[in-house]
């Protein structure tokens, strides 16, 4: 904190943003004036990845400044940056497994990349905004894309019709965030978190109905993009219907951005009022974990357990931002990490066992892969543990900081709900292990298509997943470092 | 070059990965000299890292590299750090070098084998988990080690799973060792409860600081456990009935897991943890005790065995028996010194019974060989040192390790110790020169069919026979009496209780032995020469004798014959009536009470999931409703919150 | 809370007055309904078709495009007014500007976004 420069206009702050805006104009611009044939969209998907790594490059530079431009509305520290890394990283994974997708599944429009890139840019807003607004202009940057990505197979009704709920619901939560930061505007007179801060620190909150209901508001309108119970009923239908690709894309980075905006508005702005939030999130972690894991149970579709999954994961990082100390912050900051990697390589394998079509969706589909495709299922059974919470992954090291987290600010009670949990799904993981190598297999594999850069995200979501889980330390004590600009 | 520590440890991994990932596709050569060269390459490391550890002055000879911390909770931390020592220096040396010499030896042993990949594959894994076993610098890396090399000995015992047998020995194995393990990993946990701590330096830190008093009933606890675990993996009473059987495994294997090296975990973990044992003299007597009593009893096994591999077999589970009496009794020196021989005359001797096996065309009954000297004239010079070597003769190897153990069972034990250890020295003489003189020596018993394919084994055989005869002839000289080289590199981490002229706990015996070392070495070899005579007389001179004899001792020779009928009585005892008790809880507790409920929670928790599926009903309106009444419900809480 | 009390009066009484008129209107007036009465108001002419027709998304498509448009392009002239004080900085701003817009014109344009058929 010694080292704040303010600067009301910096062009170089955001300049991974511009870059990615950037690539996502000449991905654009590339693809409608190159020839339109099907199958030669290769140089668009090169494109993309090659902005991403530009930005990322650009991003490193800016390692360790804190530094606050626009008017002290955008930030660019260290909690913004890792979660940079986390968007962008999930960015390139999803671009890699949607290469071979979108062209098994003939939606291979140029678009789809310059959305994916569009999107990112809106929650690299989320995640470096220091003021409400423009939390919630990258907040709509990242949903309207991917509203449109939902619906992305055209000719599907059941992507159509994800697409219009997700638009629809989510406008509808959106109300709730916009009324929300309005209440907050009228209450205190600042949009700035800081100055938000400051204004509870000399007047008080208790005082001011207003100020805890706009609090209450902006929880809702965050919780409905964290998918917590009970906001979250449009994600097992969105996510089914999504292409899967999207699904993967939109489990981790929006979801990633929402809780950076969530942790960053709590702790910053309404870090003296804890108590008011402390026990809606209490309630809403201890929803969100079990009615997540228990649904998940009854599913037969992988895609829709999975979504089960991730609003159960969700409720896991509540619990950390209920513990809202030091290694609470911290844990959700490598939880989502570990979380990106496990769940884009799930569905990376999802994507190439469900075959043309996505017609091989249903969990008994993957009875007999371990002895027809073993290095799949081993894969798969990796990051099913890690999802589980078995160590050596990155799942188990997740978990295992959260709950001590949890238990070290006293909420013994939610931990143990949480552990409680953790095993309840095991029962649906390992129910996937089973089937692939305990079942005949019930229709014949082969031919699996794996592309070359599909086979390449799986392999840095294996590697991810083991390294974060034997070797957590590092990348928690960048963690630490990084939670420290938000006290 | 200490920094190069975690070198011996990459090398054989890489060699694991290569050849369990690549190696079915790999050219048999190419896989030999991948986990040849990865062992080979591991041992200059450690000659390398045991000179730079020479180069620092003694009282500073250990060295630890933490390579990363796994997770840290509040006082409990879980570090992977190695360490070197003096201990752990000439464990790894004998690690890598034996190693290194039987990885040799099973290229050629190995050669016909259609899983040829798959066992450099596990003896390169099984390399890695020893060495992790003794440079790991808390206990929680070598109980990680500990079971891994279980894992592989596992593997490797069950190599030729189509066997019935060998596969039966591999799960005995595997599920005798899970009765001690489960000793060894309370007695961890109860050390992290004890001293908030796994890690080697701190925990024999606050041990010598005086934590708990001598005799303290947490140490004796906690030494009894690790001990538990001990008599499991070094195959002592009553744990000891696997390692026989093990013999199914190939006889390289049978050498370097089951001889030289991971049978002495245990040794090494007692040693290591000297600072405990000393303190609880309960448990010392225990271990003494236990290890006198199993050196005697395997050796008496040993006498009427025809299995050339079981007679090694009972060999190796009496000589370890030696070196738990030497820890017993205090001289872990003498202890690891015998360890170190033992790696080498054993190794020898098994390697030198695989050359036999191999030449045989796959016979191991000693009974259906003899007159092989001539046919294998290097197989049987080596196989004749490495006998010597462990009957005790003068000045090979097993003499001078075996004479500081007789010796020291006297000057800090008491003369019962003694005299179970000249005994036993007697018995090892006789059924290793029987067994020299039934397989080499007299008339072949062989039919003319096996005889015709009788060979010498190749290079790659007889170069690491050579290698270790030498070691066996002259390894004993680091362990004179008077210039004890073993003793004093050894003290720093044995401190002054390892070196036998300074006792602190039994002054009482110590320097009436003082006078007659060499009075004692001249009754040793006497006793060794003894036994080597009587087996002379009986299976060279007449070998019509030991039939006659074992008709008028029917009796005993039935019950050494069955080795004392204890595979049946644990039958008996434990194997049957534990799976009466537990085929009657699988059928009653298990699937009626613990599955019930378990499954009826499973139910209840589906039932749930079904009722909250129905709520997801498609329908955009139903959703909003949902969040319209989440939302009620936040601000209600909101407002009472005031 | 008592200040606004006036204005919620007000809008009691409003709403009263409408609902009651229109009640009054329903119970007192004369209805004679006829076809012509009933046919819906077209400038007096008569009705073509029915009133519920289905026309093309293209309008919804034109309609959306000229909004965006039109909004960005108001954006002009603040920039315009201020462009005084600007200076250089805020003139190389609009161009950027500009050149975003005449991409995503370019976009629509090559999409076929502006055709009608």
């Amino acid at each position: 904190m010694a080292n704040v420069s303010i600067m009301t206009f910096n062009i170089l702050s955001i300049l991974p943003i511009l870059t990615l805006a950037g690539f996502g104009m000449i991905v654009l611009l590339v693809d409608i004036l190159s020839s339109r044939k099907l199958g030669e969209k290769n140089l668009l998907a090169y494109l993309s990845l090659m902005g991403i790594i530009v930005a990322a490059i650009l991003a490193r530079n800016s390692t360790g400044t804190t530094l606050f431009s626009f008017n002290e509305s955008f930030a660019i520290d260290n909690y913004s940056l890792f979660f940079n890394f986390i968007f962008l990283l999930s960015t390139g994974l999803v671009i890699l497994i949607s290469h071979s997708y979108i062209k098994r599944e003939e939606i291979n429009h140029g678009e789809y990349y310059a959305l994916i890139l569009f999107s990112t840019i809106g929650m690299m807003l989320m995640a470096s905004g220091a003021d409400l607004l423009n939390i919630y202009i990258g907040l709509e940057v990242m949903s309207i894309s991917i509203y449109i990505l939902t619906g992305f197979k055209r000719s599907k009704l059941i992507s159509n019709e994800a697409s219009l709920k997700y638009f629809l619901l989510g406008a509808f939560a959106t109300g709730f965030l916009l009324y929300g930061i309005s209440l907050v505007y009228g209450s205190t007179g600042a949009i700035n978190l800081k100055q938000i801060a400051g204004f509870i620190a000399d007047k008080g909150s208790i005082s001011n109905p207003l100020l805890l209901m706009g609090m209450a508001l902006i929880i809702i309108g965050l919780g409905f993009k964290v998918a917590s119970v009970p906001f979250h009923a449009w994600v097992p239908d969105v996510y089914e219907g999504a292409p899967t690709t999207i699904t993967a894309f939109m489990s981790v980075g929006p979801k990633a951005a929402a809780f950076a905006a969530f942790l960053r508005i709590l702790m910053t702005a309404f870090g003296a009022t804890h108590y008011e939030w402390q026990k809606i999130i209490y309630i809403l972690a201890l929803l969100t974990m079990t009615v997540g894991n228990v649904v998940a149970i009854a599913q037969t579709n992988v895609k829709r357990m999975l979504a089960y999954s991730s609003i159960a994961h969700a409720g896991y990082l509540l619990i950390a931002l209920v513990a809202a100390n030091d290694m609470g912050m911290s844990s959700v900051l490598f939880y989502i990490l570990a979380y990106t990697f496990m769940n884009i390589g799930a569905l990376a394998i999802v994507i190439i066992v469900s075959q043309k079509g996505d017609e091989f969706i249903q969990i008994h589909d993957f009875a007999g892969l371990g002895f027809k495709h073993p290095g799949l299922a081993v894969a798969m059974s990796l990051f099913m543990l890690s999802m589980a919470g078995i160590p050596p992954t990155a799942g188990f090291v997740g978990k295992f900081y959260i709950f001590s987290a949890a238990i070290k600010s006293g909420y013994i009670g939610l931990a143990v709900i949480g552990v409680i949990n953790s095993v309840i799904s095991v029962f649906y993981y390992l129910r996937i292990m089973v089937i692939m190598y305990m079942k005949e297999p019930t229709r014949d594999f082969n031919p699996l298509t794996l592309s070359p850069l599909i086979v390449v995200a799986i392999v840095l979501s294996v590697i991810g997943t083991l390294h974060l889980g034997i070797f957590p330390s590092k990348i928690m004590e960048i963690a630490q470092q990084s939670i420290l600009i938000l006290k | 070059m200490l920094n190069l520590v975690a070198l011996i440890l990459l090398f054989p991994l890489i060699g694991t990965v290569i050849n369990g990932l690549a190696g079915k596709r790999l050219k048999k050569e190419t896989v030999g000299y991948i986990a040849c060269g990865a062992i080979g390459l591991s041992f200059l490391v450690s000659i390398l890292v045991f000179c730079g550890l020479l180069l620092l002055p003694p009282q500073e000879r250990l060295f630890e590299k933490e390579l990363f911390s796994w997770i840290e909770s509040g006082s409990f931390k879980a570090a992977a750090g190695l360490q070197v020592d003096p201990l752990s220096g000439i464990m790894i040396l004998i690690v890598t070098g034996v190693g290194l010499l039987i990885h040799i030896y099973s290229t050629g042993y190995m050669h016909e084998d259609k899983g040829y990949h798959r066992y450099f594959c596990y003896l390169n894994l099984f390399t890695f988990s020893m060495l992790l076993l003794v440079l790991g610098n808390n206990f929680l890396l070598m109980f990680i080690g500990w079971e891994a090399v279980g894992l592989c000995s596992y593997l490797l015992i069950g190599f030729w799973y189509n066997k019935k047998s060998a596969s039966n020995a591999a799960k005995k194995a595997f599920i005798v060792n899970r009765v001690g393990d489960f000793g060894f990993i309370l007695g961890i946990m109860l050390i992290f409860l004890s001293f908030r701590s796994i890690d080697f330096t701190e925990v024999f830190h606050a041990a010598s600081q005086g934590t708990f008093a001598v005799g303290s009933f947490a140490l004796t606890l906690i030494t009894l456990l690790l001990f538990m675990g001990a008599t499991g993996k070094s195959a002592q009473i009553p744990l000891y009935t696997w390692l026989p059987d093990a013999m199914e495994g190939p006889t390289p294997v049978s050498a370097l897991i089951h001889a030289a090296t991971m049978v002495t975990a245990g040794v090494y973990m007692i040693a290591r943890c000297n600072i405990l044992y000393m303190l609880s003299p309960f448990t010392m007597t225990i271990v003494a005790s236990i290890g006198a009593v199993t050196a005697l009893f395997a050796a008496s096994i040993g006498l009427v065995q025809n299995d050339i591999k079981r007679v090694l077999a009972y060999s190796t589970i009496s000589q370890l028996g030696y070196m738990f009496l030497a820890c017993g009794v205090g001289a872990f020196t003498a202890g690891i010194f015998h360890l170190m021989t033992h790696a080498f005359f054993k190794a020898l001797l098994f390697l030198g019974s695989g050359s036999v096996i191999h030449a045989m065309s796959g016979e191991q009954d000693m009974r259906k060989m003899g007159g092989l000297r001539r046919h294998i004239p290097i197989t049987y010079k080596t196989f004749l040192i490495g006998t010597i070597a462990i009957a005790g003769i003068p000045p090979f190897a097993g003499f001078f390790s075996k004479d500081e153990i007789v010796l020291e069972s006297l000057a800090r034990g008491n003369f019962f110790y003694w005299s179970i250890a000249i005994v036993t020295s007697l018995f090892t003489a006789f059924y290793m020169f029987r067994l020299l003189f039934i397989t080499f020596h007299g008339k072949s018993r062989a039919d003319h069919h096996v005889m015709e394919h009788l060979h010498e084994s190749p290079k790659s055989m007889t170069f690491p026979l050579m290698v270790l005869a030498g070691l066996s002839s002259l390894g004993g000289f680091l362990g004179i009496p008077g210039a004890n080289i073993m003793s004093h590199f050894l003290a720093p981490v044995f401190g002054e209780q390892g070196h036998h002229t300074e006792i602190s706990g039994r002054e009482a015996g110590v320097h009436h032995s003082e006078g007659h070392p060499y009075l004692m070495m001249i009754i040793s070899t006497a006793i060794a020469i003894l036994g080597i005579f009587i087996a002379y007389h009986l299976y060279v001179k007449k070998p019509e004798l030991p039939k006659i004899l074992a008709e008028r001792f029917r009796f005993i020779y039935k019950l050494l014959l069955n080795k004392y009928y204890v595979d049946e009585m644990y039958d008996i005892l434990f194997v049957k009536s534990l799976k009466k008790i537990s085929v009657m809880l699988w059928k009653h507790v298990d699937t009626q009470i613990i599955d019930g409920s378990v499954n009826g929670v499973a139910r209840l928790i589906g039932r749930f999931g079904d009722i909250l599926r129905f709520l997801q009903t498609g329908y955009v309106r139903n959703y909003a409703f949902y969040i319209v009444l989440g939302c009620i419900f936040v601000i209600v809480l909101t407002a009472l919150g005031k | 809370m008592v200040e606004y009390l006036p204005i919620l009066i007000l809008f009691i009484i409003a709403l009263g007055f409408a609902v009651t008129n229109v009640i009054l209107s329903a119970i007192f007036g004369t209805q004679k309904p006829t076809a012509e009465k009933l046919t819906p108001y077209e400038c007096g002419i008569d009705p073509v078709g029915s009133a519920h027709e289905r026309f093309s998304v293209k309008f919804y498509l034109i309609a959306m495009i000229f909004v965006i448009f039109d909004i960005e392009v108001v954006f002009l002239y603040p920039w315009a007014v201020a462009f005084q004080s600007l200076k250089l900085f805020g003139f190389i701003e609009m161009v950027i500007f500009i050149g975003i817009l005449f991409i995503c014109y370019l976009y629509i344009w090559k999409r076929g976004g502006l055709e009608w058929e």
